[in-house]
């Protein structure tokens, strides 16, 4: 075990040097969502989660569970879009290629080996049924309009995520980014937050006393502090005090540990052991940023421009995120900051002016009192 | 839309809004209207929209804005940060700026005013921190901020700050209620040299945390991801706060304490209002339209206008007594010649007149103590307005998303234009 240093350039980011274990995180592949839910209930299940709300409907597609929170550690997004969007998404996706950013290591992007999961994913693309991925007819009737498939790429090819010309359907399971310079983190005045040794940022719960500043520090939105919630069936749900009563960790902050209690003991986080098409995959995060390159790239070769990676830039304002995203439109589309930024980042500077303005305040005071003597 | 048996189970629409906000080209019959089609994409349904039918008027501004969303929805989320940590952004400020009124008091010899900010200070710190433990998910929990020191985490600088401060503070003040009670209450028998050789150490060292926590909070609410605050605070923050702080001060003692005693108090106002009408105003120009908008609108905007208007009255008070007691100075300073127990009757009472020394002057005595408590009582006010305002709105900029995408939309594509583009989170390949 090691004591957490400060990295270069970095303020108190608390990463590990030596430890025995590589840096952790999530590929979420969005491509290839298809938005069964599946991440959120593992989750929920494994960490003992309260329910969040009265199971009300939220008028979002097929999203009732509003967002990331304390008790929803992953949130499953529907987006629904007409074919102007999805023109738009295409042509921004184009820009952000023909800028040319960045340059985080050469490319030998052909190379790249087709993943296992297409040959599923590309089946049921064709409307072919394969194991664990029925089609059902009216689904293609309905919503992929198999007729409006571009036929070049049905012909030949079979890793193509379904996709039409004039409607598709956003998936996108969400969580907490493990961001390198994790803004939570860095504001937490108890050392409740900390960096384990998988490079993942945990709250220790028995130790957090729910100042909600990481709430406020966290520029995605994650972490909240666990002020409702219940685990009671809905029979009693009426009765507010029985509400009240089994919420574990109630008055802390709580998000997504990355199933640091599973990690530990070498299995991987419920979402990924559960995805059944495999969008959200786990690993070195060395290896996700590969493949989610990989990815893109194989993506953009067949003419699919809006896919685009989220997170899996280290300059970016927050360092590069543990769990790294394949998006198919704006961040801000999905509920995502399009440019975030820890906010300690600014620090140094606030520290600076805070220090003038105090010595202000004291000349201030001072030239008061040299100003009203009394002769 | 599709019909289908099940939709006499919706709720009834509200007719004229949705056909109102509904633009051109949808509700056709070619539309893929799946279950939630209607609602699908940038916000064009009404689930999101129909929050805003509880009197927020923002929400018909965010439509006309090329601006895209997921259903309106927040991206960051506000801290559980309620009026406590209002009351305490107040107070830290009024605490701090009163020691440092207090320690110039004790080296001038102003009894009165040196008495009343030190009481002030106390009072203020005691309310604030408490105010602070409630505000906890955990107030069991308190002493667990003292866990680390994290010059990282403003908070626990913070508290650190502030526990110094009380030290100080706290022996100052034992050495006021002391001499107040004659010497006798606190049973302390040969310690009472101890603690009276203690002040002027005491109240260095409070003097010495007094700035930091009055400006410290600015930085708190700067180096969070809610944007009013993070552009608040990268553009002037802290010196809206000492102003404020400055002005929190003054006008407390020049509430509390007698006018021939609190000339520093009101000056230190009034640099106070100045400091705050500049740094204010710089402030809002530097920061992106979208994030003065919360300080602007609704009930923080409200505050805000509340708090400008309540400075410039205070300081026009404040300025008047100051001339009123220059002018008037020598009917003034008989009133002080009262001694120590006369100060404190009038800074404890506020029956400042009770000294009664010259007939002829209590009428121009008591229309100046009466300004300068009203004055005070406005500026003071002022600061509070101004710090829940702007704690407020930056909790209101966490509601609407416009907040949050349309400032850092702007600085990627301003980066963009200088050339920069690898410093992007989403990337092209």
């Amino acid at each position: 075990m090691s004591t957490p240093t400060i990295d270069d350039g970095t303020l108190a980011d608390g990463h590990w040097h030596d430890s025995a274990h590589s840096r952790k995180g999530f590929f979420t592949d969005t491509s290839i969502c298809i938005g069964c839910k599946a991440c959120e209930v593992a989750c929920k299940e494994w960490n003992r989660n309260p329910q969040d709300g009265t199971f009300e409907l939220l008028g979002s597609s097929y999203d009732n569970t509003g967002s990331l929170g304390a008790n929803t550690w992953r949130h499953v997004a529907f987006i629904e879009q007409d074919s102007e969007r999805i023109e738009k998404a295409r042509e921004s996706g184009r820009k952000l290629v023909n800028l040319g950013m960045p340059t985080i290591r050469p490319r030998n992007d052909e190379s790249a080996a087709a993943q296992p999961l297409d040959g599923a994913l590309g089946a049921a693309a064709e409307g072919r049924t394969s194991a664990g991925l029925p089609t059902t007819p009216e689904l293609n009737v309905d919503l992929l309009a198999p007729g409006a498939l571009e036929p070049t790429d049905l012909s030949n090819v079979d890793t193509t995520p379904p996709d039409t010309a004039d409607f598709r359907w956003l998936m996108s399971s969400d969580v907490c980014k493990h961001c390198t310079h994790a803004g939570c983190l860095d504001v937490c005045p108890t050392g409740a937050l900390f960096r384990t040794e998988f490079d993942t940022v945990v709250v220790q719960n028995d130790v957090c006393n729910g100042c909600g500043t990481c709430v406020a520090g966290c520029p995605f939105g994650v972490i909240e502090r666990r002020d409702d919630g219940t685990i009671n069936t809905p029979t009693d749900r009426d009765d507010r005090k029985a509400a009240d009563m089994d919420v574990p960790n109630a008055g802390t902050a709580n998000k997504c540990t990355l199933c640091y209690d599973r990690l530990v003991e070498g299995q991987e986080p419920a979402c990924a052991q559960t995805c059944p098409t495999q969008s959200i995959k786990f690993g070195d995060r060395q290896d996700m940023v590969d493949q989610a390159h990989d990815r893109v790239a194989e993506l953009h070769a067949k003419g699919l421009t809006e896919a685009r990676l989220y997170g899996a830039n280290p300059n970016d304002g927050v360092g590069g995120t543990g769990s790294v995203f394949l998006l198919l439109d704006e961040p801000e589309v999905y509920g995502l900051p399009p440019d975030p930024r820890v906010a300690t980042k600014d620090l140094p500077k606030m520290y600076a002016n805070a220090g003038i303005a105090a010595l202000g305040m004291v000349a201030a005071a001072g030239l008061a009192f040299i100003g009203s003597r009394r002769s | 839309m599709s019909t289908s048996e099940y939709d006499s189970y919706r709720p009834p629409e509200p007719e004229g809004g949705r056909r109102k906000r509904r633009r051109g080209g949808r509700g056709g019959p070619s539309g893929p209207d799946g279950p939630g089609g209607r609602r699908g994409g940038r916000g064009r349904g009404g689930g999101w929209k129909n929050r805003g039918a509880d009197g927020n008027r923002e929400m018909p501004m965010v439509e006309d804005v090329e601006f895209t969303s997921y259903y309106g929805r927040p991206i960051v989320k506000a801290p559980p940060w309620g009026d406590e940590i209002g009351t305490y952004l107040f107070l830290g400020g009024l605490a701090g700026g009163s020691s440092l009124l207090g320690f110039g008091a004790q080296l001038t010899d102003r009894p009165g005013l040196r008495i009343a900010s030190r009481m002030t200070a106390l009072a203020a710190t005691g309310i604030g921190g408490a105010a602070l433990v409630a505000d906890l998910g955990r107030p069991e929990r308190f002493l667990n901020m003292m866990r680390v020191v994290k010059v990282s985490s403003p908070m626990s600088l913070g508290t650190w700050i502030l526990s110094g401060f009380g030290v100080g503070s706290g022996v100052t003040f034992a050495i006021e209620l002391d001499r107040i009670t004659g010497e006798k209450l606190l049973p302390l028998g040969p310690l009472r040299k101890v603690l009276h050789a203690l002040e002027t150490p005491a109240a260095v060292e409070s003097a010495f945390f007094a700035t930091p926590l009055a400006v410290y909070t600015a930085v708190l609410l700067g180096a969070t991801a809610v944007p009013t605050w993070n552009a608040a605070g990268r553009n002037g923050l802290p010196y809206v706060f000492v102003s404020s702080a400055s002005m929190a001060a003054g006008g407390a003692a020049m509430a509390l304490a007698p006018v021939a005693e609190t000339g520093p108090a009101r000056l230190l106002a009034l640099t106070g209002t100045a400091g705050e009408a500049y740094a204010m105003s710089a402030m809002r120009k530097r920061m992106h339209p979208a994030e003065v908008d919360p300080m602007d609108d609704g009930e923080p905007g409200n505050k805000l206008h509340r708090a400008e208007k309540l400075l410039i009255a205070g300081a026009i008070g404040a300025a008047a007594v100051e001339v009123g007691a220059r002018v008037f100075a020598k009917k003034l300073a008989r009133s002080g010649a009262g001694g120590v127990t006369g100060a404190i009757a009038e800074a404890v009472g506020g029956a400042g007149e009770s000294a009664g020394v010259g007939k002829r002057s209590w009428k121009t005595r008591a229309v100046l103590r009466g300004l300068s408590v009203v004055s005070g009582a406005a500026l003071a006010a002022a600061s509070a307005y101004t710090r829940f305002g702007v704690l407020e709105a930056g909790i209101e900029s966490t509601k609407d998303p416009r907040h949050v995408v349309e400032p850092q939309r702007a600085r990627l594509e301003e980066r963009r234009a200088r050339g920069i583009t690898d410093d992007s989170i989403t990337t092209g390949r």
